[in-house]
């Protein structure tokens, strides 16, 4: 291979690699984020938008080049040149996929386990026999619940510790939420930042979905399947809650908020509604 | 197995000129177009849906048609652009036009039954449409129709929907065992495996994952329409019935079904490319296997529709790894075609602006799909708009580029003509600007909170659902210079000769439109299909 095609070669691969970090690390995307996995959840999109963008720009521009550079002059009828195939060639695109997917699988996998997702696979297989999906994790309110996919380790890691239970029930087309420890039910969601937040989550009717962008949380609320889903939130403010699954004509409505407050203010707020008042 | 003689189809198709279109024609190459033309009038029904759907989002308000017709309305666009435009043109209308040719055959395997299978369609598609206008009454779940909601919106509209998936996929089975059938056993003498175009590999892998795959979705649906009518349990939980079971079920056939629809498009942009560069396929083999490989990984990836359904975490961890392993038989693919376009002379017409285009919106869907295959990724933007972008660059900006690039590949076969290149350059720059106008704003919104499936959004999300309307709009303007083209040139275009873009393809080498029995005498053995190029130097 000539040396000034290998140069060419090198050069192009370098800037476009700088490119996509560059992109990866400054277009922002996603909203601001509000919980604790936030943060690692938009790690991975940096990872995941600047390997992205090399590939794209890459095939992209290799793409038009080609259609320029090689574009059929008018009056020439002849062919190409006859090239088949180039084993080695071919052996380096399936070797570049692959090892691109091993990275993102094992990063993911990463992630995910720093949010929390893998606990159940790694501390409670034992427990998992018989009804499908139903991995029991806890005795007491949380038994027979199917786990959301995040944010369990946290729970794990402080057994006992101020974990705050919210009884959410999912109907259409409205969230209801319920703290047990002081009777309140109400249409918005409180919470105070940095304390380990478990819903216990229901569906009255058919399967809505329980999603804050903020948050970058999701889980599905299953009728006959109740869940937990357990989440901290860092940052004060108020994000919408928003059902992600066709629940029926007013899916687009079903939408409510989670408050997130300082402490000392949740508690103002939960004993101002703590009495045998229910105002929503 | 015996090939007919000239004589049987000449008793067979009665009516001649344009009325054999109409009629239960055995002719592969009529029942071919019958799929075509029946296809793009339910795009076009399928697409004003699509308009419904895009002017209702203009505002953030629910406020152009109600509710429940919103539910109906993009029910039935996913329904009709997967079941009867995507699926029967990119496999029934291509595969029954070009396979007999492929491997030198005067008709498929068993013409009453493709006969057949193309004729469940019409009947199928008109009830799904009718039950539209009984107030209240089309199905209302999406086109994933999750019970327990199908199980609650109106009934008679869930069972139309039902029976016409029924019809549709049972359609679909006859013709994958026809395309197998005709494949492996109707090959003309001489003509090995490894010998056919490659669009034949990708009928067979794709009718191998249809005749796996549709028969479950089919037993699904049925015990669905038990659970609507006899008010059986299997679905309903409040009967001791199990929800997620369904999605399990139903994403066993409409995961394949995403290869169903794209495989044959691969099979197709492999044709084009060969000859409009004036090149060989690189790498046949490779490509090949890579089909294979796509087959299996496509029937092992279901449940990463479902990671945010409380599927157990070994679960997530397997289906993340399979999803994503699929990119790497794609990714050798899109390499093989880049070094097929490379050092060739490429011709740049409207079947090649497609193809190239189509490669360009693939990766563009195939990467985001990589994304969206890892779990933590998928938590965010399940059920968002993300998704929906991700999907259409995959099915649109993927199969449907194809279908108009093959169409203008093949226009000058079916009918002689050549279709007008300015119109056709016209319609490629209208689709291409106008679809990715109306699909790349989708993922930023999902990124940023806007679910699917909704009539009612966020005002804050305003203008990019404007921008993406506006697109929509485009796309919708786009088919006019398609249509005037096809009409126009159908009657006084320019007339092509029989092989007009100098291709060694079986089906060039015959008259353009070809005889009844598809060679005037034997079928041409065609050992090396992409057999072009000048041998300037020894091989190295």
């Amino acid at each position: 291979m000539p040396i000034r095609t290998v140069l060419a070669v090198f050069t192009a691969t370098t800037v476009l690699v700088i490119t996509g970090l560059w992109v990866g690390n400054n277009v922002n995307l996603l909203p601001p984020g509000a919980s604790s996995n936030a943060s690692t959840y938009d790690e991975l999109f940096k990872v995941l938008f600047s390997i992205g963008t090399v590939l794209f720009l890459g095939i992209v521009v290799l793409l038009i080049y080609s259609m320029i550079r090689f574009r059929r002059r008018s009056g020439d009828m002849s062919d190409g040149l006859a090239i088949e195939g180039n084993l080695p060639l071919e052996i380096v695109w399936t070797a570049i996929p692959a090892v691109v997917v091993l990275f993102v699988g094992l990063y993911s996998y990463d992630i995910y386990e720093r949010m929390g997702g893998m606990a159940t696979l790694n501390d409670h297989m034992a427990m998992d026999h018989g009804a499908m999906q139903q991995v029991s994790v806890k005795e007491g309110d949380t038994a027979g619940r199917v786990w959301g996919g995040i944010g369990v380790s946290g729970m794990e890691a402080a057994p006992g510790g101020p974990v705050l239970p919210v009884e959410v029930t999912a109907m259409q087309f409205a969230f209801i939420f319920h703290y047990p420890g002081s009777d309140i039910t109400t249409g918005e969601l409180h919470v105070p930042t940095g304390q380990q937040i478990e819903l216990h989550m229901e569906a009255r009717d058919v399967i809505h979905a329980f999603w804050v962008p903020q948050f970058r949380l999701k889980q599905d609320i299953i009728p006959g399947q109740p869940t937990v889903l357990s989440f901290t939130a860092t940052r004060a403010g108020t994000y919408p809650i928003i059902c992600a699954e066709l629940c029926g004509p007013y899916h687009g409505g079903m939408r409510s908020n989670v408050v997130v407050q300082e402490p000392e203010a949740y508690d103002n707020w939960l004993q101002q509604n703590t009495p045998n008042s229910t105002n929503t | 197995m015996t090939l007919a003689s000239p004589s049987d189809f000449e008793d067979n198709l009665q009516p001649q000129g344009w009325l054999r279109y109409f009629s239960f024609s055995l002719d592969h190459k009529v029942i071919g177009l019958q799929y075509l033309i029946c296809g793009f009038i339910f795009y076009l029904v399928g697409g004003a849906l699509a308009g419904i759907i895009r002017t209702e989002l203009w505002s953030p308000m629910s406020d152009f048609v109600s509710r429940e017709t919103y539910n109906e309305t993009l029910t039935l666009h996913g329904t009709i652009m997967i079941f009867l435009w995507i699926v029967p043109v990119v496999n029934g209308a291509f595969g029954n036009y070009l396979i007999p040719f492929y491997v030198g055959a005067r008709d498929m395997a068993f013409p009453r039954l493709n006969a057949v299978a193309f004729w469940l369609i019409p009947p199928a598609g008109i009830l799904l449409i009718s039950s539209y206008f009984i107030a209240g009454a089309a199905a209302q779940s999406g086109w994933t129709a999750y019970p327990p909601l199908s199980l609650t919106t109106p009934a008679a509209g869930q069972v139309v929907w039902i029976l016409s998936v029924l019809l549709l996929g049972g359609s679909s089975i006859f013709g994958g065992i026809n395309f197998i059938a005709t494949i492996l056993k109707l090959r003309r003498p001489g003509l090995k495996l490894m010998m056919l175009p490659l669009y034949c590999w990708a009928m067979l892998g794709t009718s191998v994952l249809v005749v796996l795959s549709t028969p479950v979705l089919a037993g699904t649906l049925i015990l669905l329409s038990f659970d609507i009518i006899a008010h059986t349990g299997f679905f309903n939980p409040t009967m001791g019935g199990n929800v997620v079971v369904y999605q399990h079920l139903f994403w066993f056939y409409s995961h394949p079904a995403v290869y169903i629809m794209v495989l044959p498009a691969f099979g197709l942009v492999s044709e084009i490319l060969p000859i409009h560069a004036r090149k060989p396929l690189f790498g046949y083999t490779t490509m090949v296997y890579s089909i294979m490989a796509i087959v299996f990984l496509g029937l092992i990836v279901w449940a990463h529709h479902m990671f945010t359904s409380g599927t157990p975490p070994w679960m997530r961890l397997f289906f993340t790894i399979a999803t994503s392993f699929i990119a790497v038989p794609t990714g050798i693919k899109f390499f093989n075609w880049l070094a097929t376009l490379w050092g060739g002379k490429i011709a740049l017409n409207s079947a090649m602006l497609f193809s190239c285009a189509f490669i360009v919106n693939f990766v563009f869907g195939g990467i985001t799909g990589v994304a969206l295959a890892q779990v933590p990724f998928d938590i965010h933007v399940h059920d968002t708009y993300f998704v929906v972008g991700h999907f259409h660059y995959i099915v649109y900006g993927g199969t449907v580029f194809v279908i108009f690039g093959s169409l203008y590949h093949w226009y000058p076969k079916f009918t002689g003509r050549l279709l007008n290149e300015d119109l056709g350059r016209l319609h490629f720059l209208l689709t291409f600007v106008g679809f990715n106008l109306c699909f790349a704003p989708q993922h930023w919104l999902g990124l940023n909170g806007m679910p699917r499936r909704v009539a009612e959004y966020d005002p804050a999300f305003t203008t990019l659902n404007q921008l993406s309307s506006v697109g929509a709009l485009l796309m919708a303007i786009s088919t006019l210079p398609l249509l005037i083209n096809v009409v126009v040139t159908a009657i006084n275009g320019k007339k092509a000769g029989d092989n007009p873009w100098n291709a060694l393809t079986p089906e060039w080498l015959t008259s353009s439109p070809p005889p009844v029995e598809n060679w005037h005498g034997e079928a041409p053995l065609v050992t090396e299909p992409y057999g072009y190029g000048q041998h300037l130097e020894a091989k190295a």
